[in-house]
């Protein structure tokens, strides 16, 4: 064979083996993938004009809001790309995103997020006509966000077993209780509670009142609804949880099938917590008017009476009927009165929480 | 980007220069000092990011007491892990390979499926079952379950390799069985442990969903905390940074335990496999054993998973979204690996060739990185990208970039591990014939490091199956994987609407693991 005595590169790219010829199969495959990715670096470019779609980065999840997204669309015509994510880690985004961020609205699950977004100076101010329609203590002082609908903390508890269950967070504290509480230590709302007793007793109020839960033993669960299921069980008596999950649980399971109650907790008891998912729009928007129009829809009476109805949450916009007859209404509630932006001090929270031992192991 | 004629014009210049300084095609360098660049971007990211509030205020978060306790926590929990998993790994393989232990070939597969599962689902799993397991030790018990595999698998394929003269010859020397097991299998099986070690060890300090499950505060934890709950990015940048520093010391550890990892022979004679231990009455004790390494580590989680799946038998699911979900994940995957593996393999191949320090540096640079938090790259890739190109943002190939920076490292490790043991005389002698060192590499090198690529692309592409933060920062508008999917139901309700994801995403997972142990069946 005359090419074996002097292999050349024409030689070898006539003879080659199977072998080779499917690692540069596998080569130029993967030459073509990165040529591809420059190429689509250099060429479109992104639009920027007030008619383009809505860009929603959504705390909130794709099962609830979704339908909601598309009853705006339907109404205004206005196009939806709604990003879902963990509201934390969303906020965390839009800060690292900068003013570049591509993000027209941020509809977070809880206020702290919101908080943070607007300290970092991200977030615009609302007009007057939006903030004026809820309560002034469910939406930013600064005006840049908005609450849109609110839940409460609560206590949970066995009504065949408990006759009494506590009025306030320092009736908790009672031995008889000991071992009998359930709680879920990494659920954000559990973590927004104690941000809030921070705020409202100071670090070293809260530390004292969280040393004192802990030694009455509480019992850890993976999630709300775990420590739902825990009372049904019996493993414990009552349980902090936010107050829909018993309303869930009836409308999933039948009343009579149901032997857990919410306890409210009034006169601005720490307990109370009210926390709202809310909404604001970001300063580097290009498209704020339909992000004021998004807004003002999640305030309308459809939307609210959406969030009531699904997800037995308290409407902040007045003439809402509630899901449930039995819920007390917003105002019945007297929460603790505190700047919900302030629930923003949340790692602080979980530092204190690892200290007295109530979060990690 | 590289077209033939660039391509020849390389080669004539490097024909002249016949046996130039570099023992590589300077393309193979070229693309692998380019990927180290791409991988130590997230660097470039930490060091803006830090000491964007000044560095009194970097020497403020460092200079802890409780960075100090986290290092710590940490460190202990990444060495209990590889311990761990050092033991079950290199013992499961012994046992595979070198015994007569029954259903040997059916272990063989089974103990590298652990791998399909992703953590936060095996945690999930777990401490729903078992709630007292919280802390250190439900961690520890994660980890080791699902990353033990990293060890098991090249252990398998270097006992496969060791040629048996040697243990003759030790023998002949009067050596028993287990002095030849100890003194000989064991040192030949070294670098293989090592480098699995190595990938376990960062894939303890990188994991976050077993650690948050199992409420074990790490550095991951407080990096995740740092962002979404502290939102301060330069304090998370600032414990990246440390969590680096551990990352490089774990690499340093490594290249020590190493030793010189070249064991290629090439030699007149015959070479042959050594003979299977006969196990004796011990055999059905050992493969209870195994089965339990499989119970724990494996059916155990899976049958969880199971229980939420037929719990949820009756609410129905939406097969077009999951097929879609499917559709999406393959695809995503299919890419990333492509990807990684054309920056890995030059990385391997320089690494496993030039023993220059700036060569060697390329390889560890692409590992120190592999410690890091999956939101931490994806971060890093969200702060880079919207500023230099804000036009690819939240689009595939963005998406694409931060999985490959992401994962190049578990190719890496796989493709130098064969190259370093095919003979470098094959090379040598075709650059003797008159080749280029490129043709050497496409005809020689890549042939002969292929059961390296195959095992890397399995690796990457069923780790990029499981990856959640980077793909939730970056994924284009709507795009939705098996592993979004999964999150977006248990994020609202528990893991019984999630199943049927978690379930599919295991089993599709379970595939390229399999393939994982036949394609080293082959060799």
């Amino acid at each position: 064979m005359k090419t074996m005595k002097k292999p050349t590169k024409s030689a070898a790219t006539e003879v080659p083996s199977s072998r080779s010829r499917r690692s540069r199969v596998t080569l130029v495959g993967a030459l073509a993938l990165v040529v591809g990715l420059i190429a689509g670096a250099c060429g479109s470019s992104s639009s920027s004009d007030e008619s383009g779609p809505l860009t929603v980065y959504s705390g909130r999840s794709e099962s609830l809001v979704a339908p909601l997204y598309e009853m705006f669309t339907a109404e205004t015509g206005i196009a939806i790309e709604a990003r879902y994510g963990d509201s934390g880690e969303l906020g965390a985004q839009i800060i690292t995103e900068g003013s570049a961020s591509p993000a027209d609205v941020f509809f977070s699950q809880d206020a702290g997020a919101l908080g943070a977004v607007s300290a970092a100076g991200r977030l615009s101010k609302l007009p007057a006509s939006i903030l004026d329609q809820v309560p002034s203590k469910f939406a930013a002082t600064n005006g840049t966000w908005v609450g849109i609908s609110g839940r409460v903390r609560v206590i949970a508890y066995d009504n065949v077993k408990v006759t009494n269950p506590p009025t306030s967070i320092d009736g908790l504290l009672d031995p008889k209780w000991k071992g009998q509480i359930g709680y879920a230590p990494t659920n954000a709302s559990w973590q927004s509670f104690v941000t809030g007793l921070r705020v409202l007793r100071g670090e070293d109020g809260a530390e004292e009142w969280l040393r004192a839960f802990a030694a009455n033993q509480p019992k850890a669960y993976e999630k709300n609804g775990a420590v739902l299921d825990g009372i049904a069980k019996g493993e414990v008596q009552l349980g902090l949880v936010n107050h829909y999950y018993v309303q869930e649980r009836i409308k999933a399971k039948g009343a009579e099938n149901v032997k857990i109650s919410n306890q409210y907790i009034g006169n601005g008891d720490p307990g109370g917590l009210v926390n709202v998912a809310g909404v604001g729009i970001l300063s580097s928007s290009k498209h704020k008017t339909s992000a004021q129009k998004f807004v003002e829809f999640l305030l309308s009476p459809t939307a609210q009476q959406y969030f009531a109805d699904k997800t037995f949450e308290f409407a902040l916009v007045g003439g809402i009927t509630a899901a449930d007859p039995s819920q007390p209404t917003l105002t019945s509630l007297q929460s603790p009165s505190i700047d919900l932006a302030d629930l923003a001090s949340l790692e602080q929270t979980q530092e204190l929480l690892q200290k007295v031992g109530l979060l990690t192991k | 980007m590289m077209t033939k004629e660039a391509v020849s014009d390389r080669e004539s210049v490097v024909r002249h220069r016949a046996s130039g300084p570099l023992g590589v095609s300077p393309v193979v360098a070229v693309v692998a000092v380019f990927a180290a660049t791409t991988a130590a971007l997230p660097l470039l990211y930490l060091l803006i990011q830090a000491s964007s509030r000044g560095l009194d205020n970097v020497v403020q978060e460092i200079w802890q007491r409780r960075t100090f306790d986290l290092a710590l926590r940490s460190l202990s929990l990444a060495l209990v892990v590889t311990s761990l998993s050092l033991v079950v790994g290199v013992c499961s393989a012994f046992f595979v390979v070198r015994t007569n232990l029954p259903g040997y070939r059916i272990f063989a597969v089974v103990l590298v499926l652990p791998l399909a599962i992703p953590s936060y689902v095996a945690a999930y799993a777990w401490i729903s079952w078992l709630p007292w397991l919280a802390g250190f030790w439900g961690a520890v018990l994660v980890l080791t379950s699902i990353s033990f595999p990293f060890i098991f698998l090249p252990v398998v394929a270097s006992l496969r390799r060791i040629d048996a003269r040697q243990d003759d010859v030790a023998r002949s020397l009067g050596l028993t069985s287990s002095q030849v097991a100890f003194r000989l299998t064991l040192r030949q099986i070294r670098p293989a442990a090592t480098a699995g070690a190595l990938m376990v060890g960062l894939y303890s300090l990188s994991d976050f969903g077993a650690v948050a499950t199992m409420r074990f505060e790490s550095f991951t934890w407080v990096i995740f905390g740092a962002y979404r709950a502290g939102f301060n990015p330069t304090r998370a940048a600032v414990l990246s940074l440390v969590l680096v520093v551990i990352s490089v010391i774990f690499v340093w550890l490594e290249f020590v335990a190493r030793g010189d990892g070249r064991a290629a022979t090439v030699g007149a004679g015959v070479s042959h496999s050594p003979d299977r231990v006969d196990l004796g009455a011990s055999r059905i004790p050992a493969a209870a054993l195994l089965v339990g390494v499989v119970v724990v580590t494996l059916a155990i989680p899976l049958v969880l998973v199971l229980r939420w799946f037929f719990e949820a038998a009756g609410t129905g699911v939406d097969s077009s979204e999951l097929l879609g979900a499917v559709r999406q994940t393959v695809f995503v995957s299919f890419l990333a690996t492509a990807g990684a593996i054309f920056f890995a393999v030059p990385a391997a191949v320089l690494a496993a060739r030039v023993k220059a320090r700036w060569a060697q540096s390329t390889e560890r640079i692409v590992f120190v990185i592999h410690a890091l938090p999956g939101i931490v790259i994806g971060l890093a890739v969200v702060y880079l990208g919207i500023r230099l190109v804000p036009s690819m943002y939240q689009r595939l190939p963005m998406l694409i970039f931060a999985y490959v920076v992401l994962f190049m490292s578990l190719a890496v490790g796989s493709v130098r591990a064969s190259v370093e043991i095919s003979p470098i005389a094959l090379e040598d002698s075709a650059r003797s014939l008159g080749l280029s060192r490129f043709t050497v590499f496409r005809k020689v090198t890549l042939p002969l490091a292929r059961p390296g690529i195959m095992t890397g692309a399995a690796l990457v592409f069923l780790t990029v199956m499981k990856e959640l933060p980077a793909t939730i920062l970056l994924r284009p508008t709507g795009m939705d994987t098996l592993a979004t999917e999964l999150w977006n139901r248990t994020s609202v309700a528990d893991y019984a609407a999630a199943s049927p994801y978690a379930l599919l995403l295991i089993l599709i997972a379970a595939i390229p693991a399999a393939l994982l142990t036949v394609t080293r069946e082959t060799r």
